[in-house]
Order: C-alpha cells, then structure tokens, then sequence
C-alpha cells in the first residue's frame, strides 16, 4: 500500500514536471542506434553521430540525444528494446542488415516511435518513415565513367572488390555500366574483403599475374591504401592511377593535393548519420516535412572540390 | 643427459613413422609448388615467390609461438587480436616521439613492442595456469579485450604512422632485402632455428613436450608444469610482437582489421605441418611449410583464372585438406 501511494506520488509529480515542461519548450528524447566501429567506415559513423549529437543538442534545447553502438545484429536488437523501454520519441538506426532487424525495429515503430533509417533499408520498407542512404550503384557508375573519359584510348583495369554482399554487388553492377561503350578491357575481379592487408597481397598478385595494368578500381579507400603500396615495392610505372571510393580522409587529402595515383574519390561518406540525425531532429521541433526516401549523391570528388568532404578530426 | 633422454623416451620402432611425418608437409608444398607452375607460369618468377614467402612472415612468426603452446597442450585465440594491440601501441609510441633520431626512436619502439608482447602472452598464462580455466575460454576472452582496446586506442579508425621520415626510415625492414633475401624471410629463419633449437635441444623444450603428452606424469616427474605453460604462451606473445615488427612497416598502420583471423591461420599452419592439437609433438619446421602453404594457395587461386572468385574460398578449404590428405597417406606408410 505504501509503495503504491509512494508511486502515484511519484508519477504525479514526474507528469506536473512534465506538463511544466512542455509549457516552456518541448522535451523530446532521440535514440541513435548503430553499429560498433569494426572498421574504418563504421568508425566513422560512429564519430560523425557523436559529433552531431552535440550539435544537435546545443541547437535544440529540449533535446536529449542517446547514441549506443552494437557489436552484432542480435545485440543490437537487445539494445533498441532497452531505448524503446527507456521512452524514446524517435530512433535514428543503422541496421547491422537487414533481414534480421526487421522486426525489432517494427517492434521499436509499433510503440509510436518515429523511425529513421540509414544506408541499410528493411526488408519491409513500410516501416521507415525517413530513409537516409548513399548511392551504391552511383558509387560503381561515377568511377566507371571517369575511368571511361579519362581512357578513351582504352586499356587494361583490374578490379578489387569488397565482400560478396548485396553493397558490392550493386557498386559492380554500377561500374559495368559505367564503363559500357569504352575500350576498357577488364582483366581481373577478386575479393579484397574491404581490408589493407588483403588488397595489399590480391594486388601483389595482380602484379605478378599481368606484365601491363593501366589502372585499378577497388571501391573503397581502404583497401587503396594497400594497393598503392603494393604497387611502390614493384616499381612499376604502368599503373597509371587507383580509383577508391568512401571519401577517407587520408585519401580525400591526397586528392586535394593533387597526388597522381589517386585523382578522384566517390563519396559514400559515413557522415550520412549525421544528416539522418539532422532531418529528423528538424522533423521532431520545427515540424519540418521529412518523410521520404532521402538519396546522397556518390559525388565524384576531385582536386576542385575536395576541401569540402575534408573532416581533419574523424577517424576515417 | 640431453640425447640419451630423447632416444630412450622413444622406442626404435616408431621413430622411422615420425621421420617420414615430418617430411610430409615438404611434400605437400612440393605438390602445390608443382600444382601452381602448371595454373600460370607466372607463379615460378622470383618476383611472385618472394612476395608470397616474403608476406607469409606474419602467421610463419606467430605460429613458431602457436607450436610452443599447442605443443604444451595450450591453446591461444588471441594472438590476432594481440598482434593489432601490440602494433596500434608501438605506432602510437612512435607517434609520441619521446626520443630523437630516426634509428634510436625505432630500436626503442621494437623493445616497447617486444615488452607489450610478452606481458600479453604472460596475462594469457597466468589467467590460464593460476586461475585454472580452459585456455580456450580464457584466449577468448583476452581476444575480445586486444581487440577492444586496439579499436578504443584508435578511436574507431585506424592508427597510422604520423611522420613521413619515420616511415621511410622504418619501410626498409618489410621491403628491404640482403643480398636479394628479404628481411621477413630472414626474420622467418632466424624465428624458426631459434624455436627449434629450443624445443629440440633444450630442457625446456623436453619439458613442454612431457607437459603436453601427459601432464600427470610430468608433474610427478618433477616439471613445473604450470611455469612450463606460462611460457609458452609468453614465447607465443614474443612471437606474436616479432611478427608485428615486420608487419608494421608494410602498410604503416595498424586497423580494426589488422590480424583478423591470424589465429586460425596460424593453429592451421600448425596443424598441417604435423604438430598434434592434442600436445605432445611439435614440429617446428613443418610449421613454417604450413604458413607456406596456407599463403600459396591464397597466391595461386588469383593467379588462376579457373575458379569464379566467388569459389575461392571452397578450393581453398579443398586444397587445405588434400594436403592433410597426402600428409596423412605417407605417415601412415
């Protein structure tokens, strides 16, 4: 009995504050749910939230921002029923895939929480209200065509690719088409798993395979960094120049500066958390009509226009 | 004392069987060797060969010290996740640059690395012997916490070599040779006579044979069984620390990827080389021709144009077993 009363207290006083509150300005909590920084892009996923959390807070008084990061899938589903049972007003989420977050994200909706989606669409896209993406297939398109422009003459491409998931399936399929009509000839695809060391030991073999290589493509920056490496131990000067893609900082400064072998980058930067965050907060208190499909251009980053994607301080 | 113990220990009869099971993996490598030439003639080029031995240094090193503690009937899991904590911390010190001079920094910063190794592989043996938990849990465990501090240290990204002259002062100890010989591939010589010499010619080495084959029988025989293990997986994390001196200056970086599967890569390389996973036999040198042939069948399945790359990783695990196969056909003759 005494509980009881003490509670009805208690939930009285939590609803006075509350009604207080929402007189002065509203108070609403934001749930940023994604993945735990396994590599590079995830790393800057996290660090581009984090950032904008604050920002976010500072520009919106009455916001309460909570980012948790999760090291796999079944975690991370442990993690949205415990910000849904803390009494969130909107989840901002990078799905570790698809498939399995589904449900505990319509779980998540059901609670009449809104949902923002980022680069990992639902199987069932109903449930999204916002959905932030990169192009994917841009990715693949943009460096085809500049390899296509850049080579009118034709030549020979090798071709390191990420790991045999849907990302990478759609950046190929981007690139063959961007590539179709040229001379390009493509010697090789083989899968660098999106990581230094490996790409480092597929190009080392490439080398080794195939006495002229004009240019390589790998989709991703990371994996650039072994390339360009392999490609100085064999001293070979046929390589004319390696095409990633992400917009890694370290590679982006090398565009800037106008490095030979890395001409141009293709965004698909991790900072898209950031504008997920963004709309809906704009959503959330200034009313804003945000809901939609939300497409970040895979910007071809060149020497012009690279300061721009530069961020000193992240991670990636 | 030391030869008579060794002849005594092992009758006459299967000593000729254990002969020919440690000629087994030059066999298998052999076969490969042959099996590549006939993919792509390419792959015979000194070029494409040295690049391969010179690259499989890394799981070469680290899987000498995986011997010592499969050998002693341990198991390590962490050395993956260690080799990136042990290079994130050497290349944050030479970040740091507490010292002046190009050569002294770097000499400092291997001692440092060397440090980091042995006190990690001596947190394995410790939680493992004092605390008594399986090493399967406890390597787990210290795998995880490696990992995690790699990626806390890096703040989520990658810890990169800072400064330029450092790098290329430090570049020469991966891409460098002597007289045409690689600096890893001495580095994978020297490693593996070391280890032989010491699991083969000293006491030590008999004690963490006895320490695996039974540990019963070597504890009332007198071996300090628990000191045994416990260095063994310092000599693992030495190993471990070694490989990460050749490996640092290859990419200059150390990510959330570095060293990810390493430790499978290595127990592999052990396995196919002859030492048994139960304990009790090591074979030191069959271990580096299992690094060999794990990095050669990686090498020539690119260099082939037979295979979708989406089945590599199935001709792979086929190849791994057909070397275990004729491995296995010539010990039994």
């Amino acid at each position: 009995m005494k509980k009881i009363v003490i509670g009805l207290a208690a939930l009285a006083l939590a609803s006075a504050a509350g009604f207080a509150q929402a007189q002065e300005q509203k108070q609403l909590t934001m749930a940023v749910s994604i993945p735990a920084a396994d590599h590079g892009w995830t790393g800057g996923v996290v660090y581009h939230a984090e950032r904008e959390a604050k920002l976010l807070e500072e520009r919106y008084p009455g916001l309460d921002i909570v980012v948790k990061t999760s090291p796999d899938g079944a975690a991370q589903a442990n993690a949205l029923e415990d910000l849904t049972a803390q009494g969130i007003d909107a989840l901002v989420t990078l799905p570790h895939n698809s498939d399995e977050l589904t449900d505990p994200i319509r779980q998540v909706k059901d609670s009449g929480v809104f949902v923002t989606v980022v680069d990992r669409a639902l199987s069932d896209p109903t449930i999204q209200d916002l959905y932030v993406a990169g192009d994917n297939f841009g990715l693949g398109k943009h460096a085809g065509e500049y390899m296509k422009e850049r080579m009118t003459e034709g030549g020979d491409i090798v071709i390191i690719r990420g790991l045999p998931i849907v990302i990478d399936e759609e950046r190929q399929k981007g690139f063959d088409e961007g590539i179709a009509g040229s001379k390009l000839n493509v010697l090789d695809r083989q899968f660098g798993n999106w990581s230094r060391d490996d790409a480092f030991k597929v190009m080392q073999d490439y080398l080794a395979k195939y006495p002229k290589i004009d240019a390589v493509w790998a989709q991703d920056d990371d994996m650039v960094v072994g390339i360009l490496e392999a490609i100085e131990q064999s001293g070979r000067s046929d390589i004319q120049f390696v095409v990633g893609g992400a917009g890694m900082k370290d590679m982006i400064k090398r565009v800037q500066d106008g490095d030979k072998m890395v001409p141009v980058d293709v965004l698909y930067p991790p900072a898209m958390i950031a504008t997920a965050m963004d709309l809906t907060a704009a959503g959330l208190f200034d009313q804003n009509p945000v809901r939609g499909n939300y497409v970040l251009d895979a910007t071809l980053v060149t020497q012009e226009n690279a300061a721009e994607f530069y961020y000193p301080d992240s991670p990636f | 004392m030391s030869d008579a113990a060794t002849t005594s220990a092992t009758p006459p009869a299967p000593r000729r069987e254990i002969d020919l099971r440690a000629v087994a993996p030059f066999v298998a490598l052999a076969a490969l060797l042959v099996f590549g030439a006939l993919v792509n003639p390419n792959f015979l080029g000194i070029d494409n060969l040295t690049n391969v031995i010179t690259r499989s240094a890394f799981i070469a090193v680290i899987a000498v010290g995986a011997t010592f503690v499969i050998s002693a009937g341990g198991l390590d899991l962490s050395v993956g996740s260690m080799a990136a904590f042990v290079a994130g911390t050497m290349i944050l010190f030479l970040n740091a640059a507490p010292v002046e001079g190009g050569v002294p920094m770097i000499a400092l910063a291997m001692l440092l690395a060397l440090g980091v190794g042995a006190l990690c592989g001596l947190a394995n043996g410790l939680i493992t012997t004092v605390g008594r938990i399986e090493p399967f849990i406890v390597t787990l465990g210290t795998m995880g916490i490696y990992r995690a501090l790699t990626i806390w240290l890096a703040e989520g990204g990658s810890i990169a070599m800072a400064s330029r002259d450092l790098r290329a002062a430090y570049r020469p100890v991966y891409f460098g040779d002597v007289f045409g010989v690689p600096i890893p591939v001495l580095v994978i010589l020297a490693v593996a006579a070391i280890g032989a010499f010491v699991l083969y010619r000293t006491r030590f080495g008999r004690h963490v044979m006895a320490v695996g084959s039974n540990e019963d029988v070597a504890r009332y025989s007198g071996i300090k069984v628990d000191r045994v293990r416990t260095i063994t997986y310092v000599i693992q994390g030495l190993c471990v620390a070694i490989a990460v001196l050749v490996y640092v200056p290859r990419l200059g970086a150390a990510t959330a990827t570095t060293g990810l599967l390493w430790e499978l890569q290595a127990i592999t390389a052990v396995v196919i080389g002859g030492t048994a996973l139960r304990g009790g036999v090591g074979r030191i040198w069959g271990t580096i021709c299992g690094a060999l042939i794990l990095e050669l069948v990686g090498n020539i399945m690119v260099l082939s144009d037979l295979v979708s790359e989406y089945l590599i990783g199935a001709v792979q695990g086929a190849i791994i077993i057909v070397a275990m196969l004729i491995q296995r056909s010539l010990a039994r003759r």
